[in-house]
């Protein structure tokens, strides 16, 4: 009679328990892969978009000393405080004054590159401190767009060999343009800003979020609190679970059909942009607000229920306030996929050239993510470099947003 | 079938009294006619095999059981002779008059002093800060809670331990001064210690209020209670003196639930 052998102890199952272990190693093996994968993809899509845009938050400037006690220019301190400083300056001629001074330092070929607008420079310049009119002071004015190419090493062989012979004198560098935050959009790369687009997304978001937000929590708390379970609310959230996966295009179209249709010289501007974003967001508030609000344990409602609150009391006392920062989470990370909204826009014409800031919520304005839809468009170096400086700024924004979500999400999650 | 009600039962005043009442989810008949007088200053234990329907009974007395879509409650509930749920009846009254603490303790997640605040906010019971920091202290000292948390007031209701939990909700019900406190298995969820200080606070309470407590424990109806109710598949089958029901029922399935023969 042979010995009993153990199931557990055959070869046959050491043979089988091997196969498992290397099942678990092959697993483990394309997960890291996929991770690595992904991680590489990202690393060479920040890394390239950083190399390019450090390009576009500089600008090719030209060194031009001003001696003002030459320049017959006077400035009283009370027009220099209003708006009319920059006319009264140039009325008095210092676009001349400036372009003789360059041609001075630079010589006649090189003061000719000289950007179109770089004397606004100077007189932004004085009407900040008319006190340097009593002295001399060298300025950096931006090139125009073909020297800063040729000093990009592209463009014409003139301009290059221009360029090189100014840096070799030191009279041309690339500063790190501040101007960049504060202009708006212009034809010349080397004018162009962000500023304008900014504030339009600025805008345009603080009327997606006094929509969308009151409206899709106010719906959530209905649906979850109040509203029967029956087939019209089954219908109505299928509805709004649709409604968060249609095509934001398509809320474009409905915003040109609807919106535009109703306020016809509104064309373009945030409070129309808002609108229509704030459509597209509020599904996905009251998707969050509706699964935080059923996150709320029962036992909080009973409690308040059993001493006599009001379904209203039971509903601001205790389930708004648990709930709170799940809606916020998700109205953050809504928000930020508005911000980002690039195409239901297209449709209601915020793709217009702007070159000044909005100043209201009914001017025309562009936004960041249309700014860079914009930029993408042109061929000019310059403009390929802003647009990956653009798109810096715009990642920061979304990357700021969504911290800001795990941030409140972390810090008021409430344990029971 | 009949209910069994003992006749030496001399409570003349019944605090709350259902007459007929059947509750159902839907079709199902959860409960089917009971008839029973709650007395004012007794305590009342209502106890039966797990899901005999004690605790949807003990629901329907503040109906709490409003909550529930589906439920629908018939025949009549008197509180004082009145029908708590004639039409008109307002339901946040009578749940201030009638409080519950539930099976598992549910303290707000706030500070121990917004917890028992709450209610007396509400109902705008209580004047000024003094009068408020007055009912507080009330009601933890009733609820035997008062020295291990007078010192940490501000802290959340959530961080104490489950049994002082307890005692927080009972505090709680009990700081809008209602009539009535229902309890359904209040020690449930807690160990023995925490189930003895419950038990404690429900001999002092005994009189003040008319409490009606729900238990799995025959043991625990046996010491707390002076009356016993006995449910059984939706139906009251026995109810008398505590004393009667375990030493003398006269009921064969009661007599076979008390001597652990089901349950």
């Amino acid at each position: 009679m042979s010995e009993h052998i153990a199931p557990t102890r055959t070869l046959e199952f050491e043979a089988r328990l091997k196969k498992r272990y290397a099942a678990e190693r092959r697993f483990r093996r394309l997960g890291l892969a996929a991770i690595v994968f992904s991680v590489a993809v990202l690393v060479y899509l920040l890394g390239t978009m950083t190399l390019n845009g450090i390009g576009g938050f500089q600008r090719a400037e030209l060194e031009v000393p001003i001696d003002f006690t030459q320049a017959g220019i006077s400035a009283d301190p009370a027009t220099m405080a209003s708006d009319g400083a920059v006319q009264s300056l140039q009325g008095q001629g210092l676009p001349e004054v400036v372009q003789f001074f360059a041609e001075q330092s630079l010589g006649d070929e090189a003061a000719e590159q000289l950007g179109a607008q770089a004397w606004r420079d100077v007189a932004d310049a004085i009407a900040a401190d008319p006190s340097i009119l009593d002295r001399q002071e060298t300025f950096w004015l931006p090139a125009s767009a073909s020297l800063a190419s040729g000093y990009a090493g592209e463009g014409s062989e003139q301009m290059q060999a221009l360029a090189q012979q100014l840096d070799e004198a030191g009279k041309i560098d690339k500063n790190f343009d501040t101007g960049f935050f504060a202009r708006s959009d212009a034809t010349n790369p080397q004018q162009a800003g962000i500023w304008g687009a900014l504030k339009g997304s600025f805008l345009t978001m603080i009327v997606t979020l006094l929509l969308a937000f009151p409206i899709g929590v106010l719906a959530a708390l209905y649906l979850e609190e109040y509203a029967p379970k029956n087939r019209w609310t089954d219908l109505i959230e299928l509805s709004i679970n649709n409604l968060a996966a249609v095509p934001s295009i398509i809320f474009g179209l409905l915003g040109l059909a609807v919106f535009l249709t109703l306020f016809p010289n509104l064309r373009s501007a945030p409070v129309i942009g808002g609108m229509t974003l704030a459509l597209m967001t509020m599904p996905v508030i009251v998707i969050a607000g509706r699964n935080a609000i059923k996150a709320v344990p029962p036992s909080i409602r009973d409690g308040a229920l059993a001493i006599g609150a009001s379904p209203v009391q039971v509903v601001f006392h205790h389930v708004l306030p648990l709930a709170l920062p799940g809606i916020l989470t998700g109205t953050i990370i809504g928000m930020a996929r508005a911000l980002g909204e690039t195409a239901p826009l297209l449709m209601i014409g915020m793709r217009a050239f702007v070159a000044s800031p909005p100043d209201s919520f009914t001017s025309p304005a562009t936004v960041l993510p249309m700014q860079i839809f914009l930029w993408s468009d042109e061929i000019d170096r310059g403009f390929v470099e802003r647009t990956s400086a653009a798109i810096i700024v715009l990642l920061l924004f979304l990357l700021l947003m969504n911290g800001l979500a795990i941030y409140l999400r972390n810090k008021f999650e409430k344990k029971w | 079938m009949v209910t069994v009600v003992h006749q030496n039962l001399e409570d003349t005043d019944a605090k709350m009294s259902a007459r007929n009442v059947s509750v159902f989810y839907g079709d199902k008949k959860a409960i089917d006619e009971v008839s029973i007088d709650i007395p004012t200053r007794y305590v009342t234990a209502f106890i039966g095999p797990s899901g005999c329907g004690k605790s949807t009974f003990l629901r329907t007395l503040n109906r709490m059981n409003d909550t529930i879509p589906s439920a629908r409650v018939e025949g009549d509930i008197m509180l004082d002779g009145e029908d708590i749920y004639k039409s008109g009846m307002d339901v946040v009254q009578l749940r201030a008059r009638v409080g519950m603490v539930f099976q598992k303790p549910n303290p707000f997640p706030k500070s121990i002093y917004e917890n028992i605040a709450y209610g007396p906010k509400i109902h705008g019971l209580a004047e000024g800060k003094d009068e408020l920091d007055a009912v507080v202290e009330k009601s933890l000292r009733r609820a035997g809670l008062w020295e291990e948390v007078k010192d940490r007031l501000q802290d959340s209701g959530t961080a104490l331990s489950g049994g002082q939990q307890q005692r927080l909700c009972i505090a709680r019900a009990i700081a809008v001064d209602p009539e009535v406190i229902l309890m359904d298995e209040p020690c449930s969820a807690l160990d023995p210690i925490a189930t003895a200080k419950i038990e404690e606070l429900i001999d002092e309470l005994n009189g003040r209020y008319a409490i009606v407590i729900v238990t799995h424990s025959m043991q625990q109806a046996a010491r707390v209670s002076q009356r016993t109710a006995f449910f059984h598949l939706g139906k009251m089958v026995e109810y008398g003196r505590t004393s009667d029901i375990f030493t003398n029922p006269l009921e064969q399935r009661t007599q076979d639930y008390i001597t652990g023969r089901y349950g």
